[in-house]
């Protein structure tokens, strides 16, 4: 089963989703996917993983690390399938990042690595954004690189962890208008998914909706305004969005914050 | 527990604290000190109020408490102006910003900020009743006895600053929070198992918190 969020005459409403990407209401209507906007499928804590991959750890330079390296982002950054991600003016080095998403499903404190597929509500895929330009010696990735408004795209939905089954053997693609430009597989993860529930339950109490970005495989490259970027995870899903320059980004707001008024 | 606000704090962002660093900046793996305020996030479950317990981890690493002064968010904020930031403030609160050992500031501080209840936020004091938010003095007592005295007048960065910064790229929501800036964490701020800790700021007020064992809660 696919479970979304769509933003229905200025509403969340929780739907589920067809394979034709038309959803389905409560009240059993049912609508077309170009009737809809696509909101982030989960709300909660975010967690995403650094140099998770070792082919993306020695692109980058980096020695694969001992310990997970482990960043927070806020909601703020989160924005659904089919919606557009802003690249500043005067940067030089903005990449996508293709993702595995995981799901909490309950609480979570002290589970071990043999019980972490019990607190897995679901997966979905997500494009972590990087501004390259922004990186700081301090506690990096910092938040003006990895928490921006706009600029992590997640969803379409979420498919629930039976229908996955293994996360340990799924192909994760990136294209860039039609391109493939990256390609890994979540066998390849330097921390899978039971160990990270196990190190971040110990540090601390995950809740239903939390969301653990994974980390992503080796090939990055810069993206512009008027690129469509989509990543693609096998068995569950693929995840569609636009960049904008900053100009068309500041009009757009200016608009959306009229409609509201 | 859950909250549905933002928390977020400002590392290096006292002057006592930026010059104990001094040094550091320049050299690995840090090269040049920070040229922005350097931001981290205190997610949900760090969140408590007044007179909640903060757990201790039973690995008896110490904690440490943060006595500092958070800015509260009143309305939706995207890239505001340091000279607009007033209007978009609803007021300040007293924030303890618990924290193991601040060793390192290279990486995230998952481990030594995000444990639970390591964020006490009192309520909120009106701004118009906060006639100098960045000359107040902050006084910590634990077990009654007055350990550490600082006043906001040590920001770097200051509020209108941190509030032009931020939402820059982070659009702030009502009831967000900024935690403007920590002292270094020395042994007066040392919090041990069975310490009732107060943080108190002029015109603001106390937030008081005891520390327990985790495995007790």
């Amino acid at each position: 089963m696919k479970y979304a969020r769509i933003l229905l005459n200025n509403e969340t409403v929780a739907v589920t989703v067809n394979d034709d990407n038309s959803v389905n209401l409560e009240d059993g209507s049912v609508l077309q996917e170009h009737e809809i906007t696509w909101l982030p499928p989960s709300e909660g804590k975010i967690f995403a993983l650094g140099i998770n991959y070792a082919n993306h750890a020695s692109e980058l330079n980096f020695k694969a690390p001992t310990e997970p390296l482990v960043f927070l982002k806020a909601m703020n950054t989160l924005i659904g399938h089919q919606q557009k991600t802003m690249r500043p003016d005067n940067v030089d080095y903005m990449h996508y990042e293709a993702e595995l998403v995981v799901i909490i499903g309950k609480t979570a404190k002290n589970v071990k690595r043999e019980n972490a597929f019990d607190y897995i509500a679901g997966y979905t895929v997500a494009n972590d954004y990087a501004i390259r330009d922004y990186l700081e010696n301090y506690y990096r990735p910092n938040l003006r690189v990895k928490s921006r408004d706009t600029c992590t795209p997640i969803g379409p939905y979420m498919v629930d962890a039976k229908s996955v089954g293994d996360p340990s053997n799924l192909s994760l693609k990136a294209y860039v208008n039609g391109e493939l430009k990256q390609s890994g597989n979540t066998k390849d993860l330097i921390f899978d998914v039971p160990f990270l529930i196990e190190y971040l339950s110990n540090i601390m109490t995950l809740s239903p909706g939390d969301m653990i970005l994974t980390g992503t495989p080796e090939g990055l490259a810069d993206v512009k305004p008027g690129d469509e970027v989509v990543i693609e995870v096998e068995k569950v899903g693929r995840l569609t969005n636009h960049i904008i320059s900053e100009t068309e980004y500041n009009n757009n707001y200016r608009s959306e914050v009229n409609n509201v008024k | 527990m859950k909250q549905n606000r933002n928390v977020f704090g400002v590392a290096l962002n006292h002057r006592t604290l930026r010059a104990t660093m001094e040094e550091h900046f320049h050299i690995k793996p840090h090269v040049k000190p920070p040229t922005t305020p350097v931001l981290f996030i205190k997610p949900d479950n760090t969140q408590i109020s007044h007179g909640d317990s903060i757990p201790a981890p039973h690995s008896n690493e110490t904690i440490f408490a943060g006595p500092a002064l958070g800015i509260v968010i009143k309305k939706t904020a995207h890239r505001v102006t340091a000279e607009q930031a007033n209007q978009y403030i609803d007021g300040y609160a007293i924030v303890n910003e618990v924290s193991l050992a601040e060793e390192s500031f290279y990486r995230p501080a998952i481990k030594a900020k995000c444990r639970d209840g390591f964020c006490p936020i009192s309520t909120t004091i009106n701004a118009e009743q906060v006639s100098k938010p960045e000359s107040l003095n902050i006084h910590t007592y634990i077990n009654g006895e007055l350990k550490h005295s600082t006043n906001t007048d040590q920001l770097y960065y200051s509020i209108n600053e941190l509030v032009e910064f931020i939402s820059s790229f982070i659009t702030l929501e009502k009831g967000d929070v900024i935690i403007t800036a920590t002292p270094p964490r020395d042994e007066t701020l040392a919090l041990n198992v069975g310490d009732s800790v107060v943080i108190e700021i002029e015109q603001l007020g106390r937030l008081e918190n005891s520390v327990v064992a985790e495995q007790e809660l």
